[in-house]
C-alpha cells in the first residue's frame, strides 16, 4: 500500500459519488417538475465545488493515488471501494463534475415531459462516471462501468428523436458485448494476483505473454468500443444524433473518454508487452479512424452527425497519442481527452440551441441564422476553431503535443496523420460559413431570437477554458506530469525491451 | 417445536378446505390465504437457528434445511400478495386453489428437510401433484383450454423424470444398502472410481433438473408455463425452483469426489441449458414464454455454481438462485397485475406501461435489467460469483460461453424494457394495482438492489448454511 496516499481529511471522493445518489433519491419525495430543475442543478454544482478540493490539494509532485479511501465491501471474495485519484484521472474528474450543471441547465427548456426522470438519470450518470475515474478496485471499475448503461438507454431512449429505440438498443448492445469478455479478464487477473481485484496491485505484474494478449483482447474490445475507434463506431453516430442535447454532451465529453482512459489505467500497465505487440496495429486503425472520422463529417447535412464523426476523428488522435507510447504522445492524449470533452460538449449545446429554435439539426435550415444571432455564432466559431486545433484554442495545443510523438515515434505515421488536421478545418468552416453567412435561398428566420442569458451562462466556461487551456497549458500539463512520467518508466522497464525492438522494425 | 412450520402450513390447509365447503368471497379468502402465509412465515423464522432430527431422523431440522423454508415461504406470500384477486383462476376453485398452493408447499418443505431417499421422494411427489392440479384449474372463462393440455403434459414429464429418479435411488440403495444420505455418502466414499454411482448419481438429479427445468428437462417449460393461469406460473417459476436447487445441492454434494466426468456432464447440462434457453427467448412473442426459456438459460448458470463442487461455488448457487426468485418475480408481479382479465400477456401488451403504471415499469425494469446481469443488481452479483468461482476452477471456457450467454440474453430483455418504458403508443387505459401489490413491487425492488449492492451478508449466511450439510 506503499503507493497510496490514504485521504485524513473528509471523504471528498466519496462525496463526489454518493451526493449526486442522494439529490436522486430526494428528488423522488418532491413532485415538480421545476423543483426538479433547480435541485438538479444545485446538487450539480455542489457536487462541482465540492470537486475544487481535489484539485487544490493536489499534490503534483507525485504519481501515487491520493485521496484514497478504502472500506470493506465484499469480505468473502476480498473486494474493497476503494477510490482515489492520479495526475491521468484528476483532470477528467474534474471535467466530469465540472460539465453535468451545464447539462442540467441545456436541459432547462430542452426537456418537457417526465422532467423529474430525466434528472433522475442525469444524476446517476454523474455518479457512476466519477466513480468509473476514480475506482481503484476493478469490481468497483466494471460496476460503474455498466450501470452507466442504464441512465444512459433512458436518456436516448425515451428523450430522444424519431429513432431513438433504435440508437438506444444498438448503444446499450454494443457497449454491453464489448464488455463481456472484460469482466471474463478481470475475474482471471483476480486469481492471478492473489486474489486481489485492487487495481495497483494487478499493474506491471508481468504476465505472460500469452496471458498478456489475452488480456489485451479482450480490453481492448470493451475500450475500442466506448471510445469509439474505427471500426467498432458505429453506434455512435446513431447514438449522438437521437440522444437529447444532455445526452449527447455527456456522451461526447465524457463517456468516450472512458474508452481512452481504459487503454491508459488497465491496458498500457496490465499488458506491456502485448501492447507493444500491437501497437502498429492500434495505431493505424486510428489514423484509419481520424482520416475515416473526416471524410465521413464532411459528407454530412445534419449538424449533429457532422459534429459526432468529427468526434470519430478526435478520438483517433487520443488513441493515436496513447499508443506511440512516449511522453508527449501520452500528456497529449490526456489532455486533448479533456479538450475533447471542453470542445466538443460546447459545439452539441450549440447545437442543441439551434434545434430548440428551429426544430431542425439540417445544416440547410441553419443556413445563414448568424446574421439573427451574432451572440450565438460567436461562440459557434469560437469553439469551431478550436474542434479544427487553431492555434490559441486548447486543442491546438493537445493535436501539437499527439503530433511530436506521433513524428518521435515514427514520421510517416505523424505524417498520415496530418490530412485528419486539414480535414477538420474543412468540415468546421463548411459549417460554420453555411451557419455563419448562408445563402439567401432560405425561409425568412427573422423570428429567431438570441442566446438568453442562460444559454450565454451555458456557453462561457466553455470558451473561458478554450482559450485558458489554448493560451496557457503548462498548469494542466503539470497535473499529470509526474503520473505520465511514472507511467512511461514503468512501460519501459516491463515491455522487456520489446518496445526497442517495435521501434526499430518500424524505423 | 421442529415441525412447528409445517403444521402450520398444515392447518393453514385445513382452513381453506373449510373455506372451500362454504360460498365465501374472494377477497375474504384472500385475506385470509395473506394472513395464513405471513402467520407460516413468522414461525419458519422462529425456527430459524433450530436444529435436530425428527421421524427416525429422516427428517433433518438445521441452517441449511431452514434457510430454504425461509425463502420458500417468503417467496409464496410475496406470489399471494401480488396475485390479488387471481383472475386467472377459475372462480369456484379460489379456496380449494389455495389448498393445493399450501400442500405443494408444504410438500417443498418437507423436501429441504428430507435426508432419507423415500422421504425425499414423498415429500417430492406431494409438492409436484399438488401443481399439476393447481394447473387445470386455470378459468377458462376465455375459451381455451391450453390449461388442460398443460396440466397433462406436466404430470406426464414429471412422472417421467420422477421415475428416472426413483431408478437412480434405487442404484444408490443397491450400492449402499441403506436409504439414508449420511450413510450412503459415508458408503459411497469407497466407491467413486465405480461408473456406476456417476449413473446413480446422474438419475437422481435428473429429478430436480425436472423440477429446475434445465436442460435436458426442460421440455415441459414453454407450454405449462404459456397454459397455466399466470398466478399458478408466478409459482412454479420460483418456489419448487428453490427447493430444487437445495436438493440438488444435497445430491451434488454426494457426487463430490466422481471426478471429471460428472463434471463435463454438468457442464454440458449446463452450456446447452444456457445457449438453448437464451436462443428460444429471443424469438417469443409472448411474455411468460419467454420467461419461462429465460428461466431454462438462468438454470444453467446456477449450475454453473454447483460443477465447482466447492463449498464457495454451492453459496454462489444459493446466493444467485434467492436473487433470481425476486427478479422473476418481480417481472410475475407485472404481468398479474397488468393482464386484469388473467388472460396471457404478449410482449406487446406491455408497451406504453411507464404511463399506465409508473411503479409497474419500474419493477419491471429493474427485474429485466437485473436478470440480464447488469449492475448494480442481484442479478450481476449472482453471475459475479458464479464465474469467480467457476474461474476458480479453471473452468475458462465454461465462463466465456456464460459470459456470451449475457450479452445474447440482454436484447430480449432489453426489448421488453423498451416497449415498458420507451414507446408511447396508443394508451391502453390505467392499470389500478392495490396497496398490497405496491408494497410488494417496492419490496422487490429494494431486494433485487439491497442484495446486489451488498451480498456480504447474505452470502455469509448462505455459506454457513450450506456448511451445515457438508
Amino acid at each position: 500500500m506503499d503507493q497510496l496516499l490514504i485521504n485524513q481529511g473528509p471523504p471528498l471522493l466519496s462525496i463526489l459519488i454518493f451526493l449526486p445518489i442522494a439529490g436522486a433519491f430526494f428528488m423522488l419525495l418532491v413532485n415538480n417538475e421545476d423543483f426538479a430543475r433547480y435541485w438538479t442543478l444545485a446538487v450539480t454544482s455542489l457536487t462541482a465545488v465540492l470537486s475544487l478540493p481535489v484539485l487544490f490539494g493536489f499534490d503534483r509532485s507525485t504519481a501515487v493515488f491520493q485521496f484514497v479511501e478504502k472500506h470493506t465491501w465484499i469480505e468473502s471474495l476480498n473486494i474493497n471501494y476503494i477510490v482515489g485519484v492520479d495526475g491521468i484521472s484528476v483532470l477528467l474528474l474534474l471535467m466530469t463534475t465540472f460539465i453535468m450543471p451545464f447539462c442540467v441547465l441545456a436541459s432547462w427548456t430542452y426537456i418537457k415531459s417526465r422532467v423529474q426522470a430525466f434528472m433522475i438519470c442525469l444524476l446517476i450518470m454523474e455518479a457512476a462516471m466519477v466513480g468509473v475515474f476514480v475506482a481503484l478496485d476493478f469490481v468497483l471499475f466494471y460496476i460503474l462501468w455498466e450501470a452507466m448503461l442504464i441512465p444512459m438507454y433512458m436518456l436516448i431512449g425515451i428523450w430522444g428523436g424519431p429513432r431513438k429505440i433504435y440508437a438506444s438498443v444498438k448503444f446499450f448492445l454494443y457497449t454491453l458485448a464489448g464488455s463481456v469478455l472484460l469482466l471474463v479478464a478481470i475475474i482471471w487477473l483476480y486469481f492471478e494476483n492473489n486474489s486481489s481485484f485492487f487495481i495497483p496491485d494487478m499493474m506491471w505484474n508481468g504476465y505472460s505473454s500469452m496471458a498478456q494478449m489475452l488480456i489485451f483482447l479482450a480490453f481492448f474490445l470493451a475500450f475500442a468500443i466506448k471510445v469509439p475507434m474505427f471500426p467498432f463506431h458505429t453506434w455512435l453516430p446513431a447514438a449522438h444524433v437521437e440522444a437529447p442535447t444532455a445526452g449527447s454532451v455527456i456522451l461526447a465529453s465524457i463517456l468516450l473518454k472512458m474508452g481512452t482512459y481504459g487503454f491508459l489505467r488497465f491496458a498500457l500497465p496490465m499488458a506491456p508487452e502485448a501492447t507493444v505487440t500491437l501497437m502498429p496495429f492500434v495505431l493505424w486503425l486510428s489514423i484509419a479512424g481520424i482520416i475515416y472520422g473526416g471524410f465521413t463529417a464532411l459528407a454530412q447535412s445534419d449538424m449533429k452527425k457532422l459534429i459526432a464523426y468529427s468526434s470519430v476523428g478526435h478520438m483517433g488522435f487520443v488513441t493515436l497519442g496513447i499508443f506511440v507510447l512516449n511522453q508527449s504522445g501520452i500528456e497529449g492524449a490526456i489532455l486533448q481527452m479533456v479538450n475533447h470533452g471542453i470542445t466538443t460538449g460546447a459545439l452539441f449545446l450549440c447545437v442543441g440551441m439551434i434545434y430548440e429554435r428551429t426544430h431542425s439539426r439540417e445544416l440547410k435550415s441553419a443556413t445563414g441564422v448568424g446574421q439573427y444571432m451574432p451572440v450565438f455564432v460567436t461562440f459557434l466559431g469560437f469553439f469551431s476553431l478550436s474542434s479544427f486545433a487553431f492555434p490559441g484554442t486548447n486543442s491546438f495545443v493537445g493535436e501539437f503535443m499527439i503530433l511530436a510523438g506521433a513524428f518521435e515515434h515514427s514520421i510517416p505515421l505523424a505524417l498520415a496523420a496530418i490530412p485528419g488536421a486539414v480535414l477538420a478545418a474543412a468540415y468546421m468552416l463548411r459549417m460554420l460559413q453555411k451557419v455563419v453567412w448562408g445563402g439567401t435561398d432560405n425561409p425568412d428566420q427573422s423570428w429567431l431570437k438570441d442566446l438568453n442569458v442562460r444559454e450565454i451562462v451555458t456557453l462561457s466556461p466553455f470558451l473561458f477554458f478554450v482559450f485558458w487551456i489554448g493560451l496557457s497549458p503548462q498548469p494542466f500539463i503539470n497535473l499529470m506530469r509526474v503520473s505520465v512520467t511514472n507511467l512511461m518508466n514503468d512501460f519501459n522497464a516491463y515491455s522487456n525491451g520489446a518496445m526497442a525492438v517495435a521501434e526499430a522494425i518500424i524505423r | 417445536m421442529l415441525f412447528l412450520p409445517e403444521l402450520t402450513l398444515l392447518g393453514a390447509g385445513l382452513v381453506f378446505f373449510a373455506l372451500s365447503l362454504g360460498n365465501h368471497p374472494c377477497d375474504t379468502i384472500r385475506n385470509v390465504a395473506i394472513t395464513l402465509f405471513a402467520i407460516v412465515l413468522a414461525t419458519t423464522l422462529a425456527t430459524v437457528n433450530m436444529t435436530g432430527g425428527l421421524f427416525y431422523d429422516a427428517f433433518r431440522v438445521d441452517l441449511f434445511s431452514q434457510t430454504f423454508k425461509v425463502l420458500i415461504v417468503l417467496a409464496t406470500l410475496i406470489v399471494v400478495v401480488f396475485t390479488d384477486t387471481m383472475p386467472g383462476v377459475s372462480a369456484k376453485y379460489k379456496a380449494e386453489y389455495y389448498i393445493f398452493l399450501s400442500m405443494s408447499v408444504l410438500g417443498l418443505m418437507m423436501l429441504v428437510s428430507s435426508v432419507e431417499l423415500l422421504a425425499i421422494f414423498v415429500a417430492l411427489e406431494l409438492s409436484s401433484f399438488a401443481v399439476y392440479i393447481m394447473v387445470p384449474m386455470r378459468s377458462t372463462e376465455h375459451g381455451s383450454k391450453a390449461q388442460m393440455e398443460a396440466g397433462i403434459k406436466y404430470l406426464l414429464f414429471g412422472v417421467a423424470a420422477t421415475g428416472f429418479m426413483l431408478f437412480g435411488m434405487s442404484y444408490l440403495f443397491g450400492l449402499t444398502g441403506s436409504t439414508r444420505l449420511d450413510v450412503i455418502i459415508t458408503q459411497l466414499s469407497t466407491m467413486y472410481t465405480q461408473p456406476v454411482v456417476v449413473i446413480a448419481v446422474a438419475l437422481v438429479l435428473s429429478g430436480f433438473f425436472y423440477k429446475l427445468a434445465l436442460f435436458p428437462f426442460h421440455f415441459w417449460v414453454p407450454d405449462i408455463y404459456q397454459g397455466a393461469s399466470n398466478e399458478t406460473t408466478a409459482f412454479i417459476a420460483a418456489v419448487p425452483k428453490i427447493a430444487a436447487v437445495a436438493m440438488l445441492t444435497r445430491f451434488v454434494i454426494l457426487a463430490g469426489d466422481t471426478g471429471q466426468v460428472m463434471v463435463n456432464l454438468l457442464m454440458v447440462c449446463a452450456v446447452a441449458s444456457m445457449f438453448y434457453g437464451n436462443l428460444s427467448a429471443l424469438v417469443q412473442k409472448d411474455l411468460k414464454r419467454m420467461l419461462g426459456f429465460s428461466g431454462i438459460a438462468h438454470a444453467g448458470f446456477v449450475l454453473v455454481g454447483l460443477l465447482t463442487f466447492k463449498i464457495t461455488g454451492y453459496t454462489a448457487a444459493l446466493y444467485y438462485i434467492t436473487g433470481y426468485v425476486f427478479m422473476n418475480l418481480a417481472c410475475f408481479l407485472v404481468i398479474c397485475s397488468v393482464s386484469k382479465d388473467g388472460t396471457n400477456l404478449a410482449i406487446e401488451d406491455l408497451s406504453g406501461l411507464y404511463k399506465r403504471a409508473p411503479l409497474l415499469a419500474l419493477t419491471l425494469t429493474i427485474g429485466l435489467f437485473s436478470l440480464a446481469g447488469i449492475p448494480p443488481f442481484v442479478g450481476f452479483t449472482g453471475k459475479f460469483m458464479l464465474l469467480v468461482n467457476a474461474l476458480k476452477e479453471d473452468y475458462l471456457l465454461l465462463v466465456v460461453l456464460a459470459a456470451i450467454n449475457t450479452a445474447i440474453a440482454i436484447y430480449y430483455y432489453l426489448s421488453v424494457v423498451r416497449l415498458a418504458f420507451c414507446t408511447d403508443t396508443e394508451d391502453r387505459g390505467q392499470v389500478q394495482t392495490s396497496f398490497l401489490t405496491n408494497a410488494a413491487s417496492v419490496l422487490l425492488i429494494i431486494c433485487i438492489i439491497v442484495m446486489g449492492i451488498l451480498p456480504s451478508q447474505f452470502l455469509n449466511l448462505a455459506q454457513s448454511s450450506i456448511s451445515v450439510i457438508m
